[in-house]
């Protein structure tokens, strides 16, 4: 029995020494779902105000939702699915204790970030260009002396379509627009942070750091890219289907 | 590192691959079916609650494929359940009360409150 405990304190990583491979294993994962179950109230916030505006200003918010791309949305849908599909991959990769692989789709996760990130720009200067991005019109400023003159934060361009703060732009559009934002925004936050993770890993799996015995980081990261692409699973549908 | 998985001890649960295949061509045909759905079946306002369907069943294949959570223990069921009971008490809350609200105009109120107090000292 004593042997036996010994010999798994021994297999395991090498920074761990107050518990067994085991034990640290499962709380570390346990305490990455209890971080995605904040994450679940937080974005939950953010749909449930979403769903209260939309019931009130039903008309307006299909009329806005008719400004996005569905073809672009449905892009980064495939995208984000095909990257966590990778990241499931990379954790049976590293249970095998396969490290190379684990790297290798590690890097196609990533990639996968990258492309979702470059669409949504993609998206953002196309609303930029249809006046469809909030101006932030702040004044005369100045500041220690330095007069700053007339400041305004994304002004709508010439020959614009829309403009933010004309009369013609309705509080409901404003509100569509402010929800759209925060909420992919938000998303978007995540999924560089989920980058930021994943090449954390990528680095050990360089470095042959994972086992059958250790693989926690592998496992920990995936499951906060698998939460990037939950969220967008329901935003699609939300925000570029429902017209 | 041996492959044999019937011997060897493993700290998770190990997937087919096949399996993760299944899943993600599962999670395409229905990224197409709702995209399709929501071009073609038009149900009025309950067009939402279709697209939400299909959206929860593709969340569930990847919480229960893709994040394990169908080979793990009860203490982190109870870690994935926890915040969606609480959306859903929210969400069910708000949508019980807000479209039994009577419609409150502010401005109503504001305007003929000084007609409400002058009518409540004429009585006095």
């Amino acid at each position: 029995m004593s042997s036996v405990a010994e010999k798994e304190v021994v297999s395991g990583p090498p920074h761990v020494h107050h518990m067994d491979s085991n034990t640290a294993y499962h709380a570390a994962k346990l305490g990455m779902w209890l971080f995605l179950a904040t994450e679940i109230l937080l974005f939950g916030v953010l749909f449930t105000s979403f769903a209260i505006y939309r019931y009130e200003f039903m008309d307006d918010f299909q009329r806005a939702a008719l400004q996005l791309d569905w073809k672009l949305g449905g892009l980064n849908t495939l995208i984000l699915i095909f990257s966590s599909f990778t990241a499931a991959l990379a954790v049976d990769a590293a249970q095998h204790g396969n490290n190379k692989r684990v790297s290798k789709l590690i890097l196609v996760t990533i990639a996968c970030g990258l492309i979702f990130l470059g669409i949504k720009y993609i998206e953002y200067s196309h609303k930029a260009h249809l006046g469809l991005f909030p101006t932030f019109d702040l004044g005369e400023w100045s500041f220690f002396g330095i007069d700053f003159g007339y400041v305004k934060l994304f002004p709508c361009p010439e020959g614009a379509e829309f403009c933010w703060n004309s009369a013609e732009f309705s509080r409901d559009f404003k509100m569509y627009f402010g929800l759209y934002y925060s909420m992919t925004m938000l998303h978007a936050l995540h999924v560089i942070i989920g980058m930021g993770l994943l090449i954390w890993v990528w680095t050990k799996s360089r470095k042959n750091r994972f086992s059958s015995e250790y693989y926690t980081p592998v496992e920990v990261g995936a499951l906060y890219w698998h939460l990037v692409d939950l969220i967008w699973i329901y935003l699609f549908p939300l925000l570029y289907l429902v017209d | 590192m041996s492959s044999n998985e019937h011997t060897e001890h493993h700290l998770g649960h190990i997937v087919p691959f096949k399996v993760y295949l299944n899943i993600f061509i599962a999670l395409i045909v229905l990224t197409v079916v709702t995209v399709l759905v929501s071009q073609t079946v038009d149900l009025g306002k309950w067009n939402i609650l279709l697209a939400m369907i299909i959206a929860t069943a593709k969340a569930l294949l990847v919480i229960l494929y893709f994040m394990h959570l169908k080979f793990e223990d009860v203490l982190t069921w109870v870690y994935a359940i926890f915040p969606v009971a609480l959306l859903i008490l929210l969400m069910g809350g708000i949508f019980i009360d807000n479209p039994l609200r009577m419609d409150i105009q502010p401005a109503e109120v504001t305007d003929t409150l000084p007609e409400l107090i002058a009518a409540q000292e004429a009585k006095q």
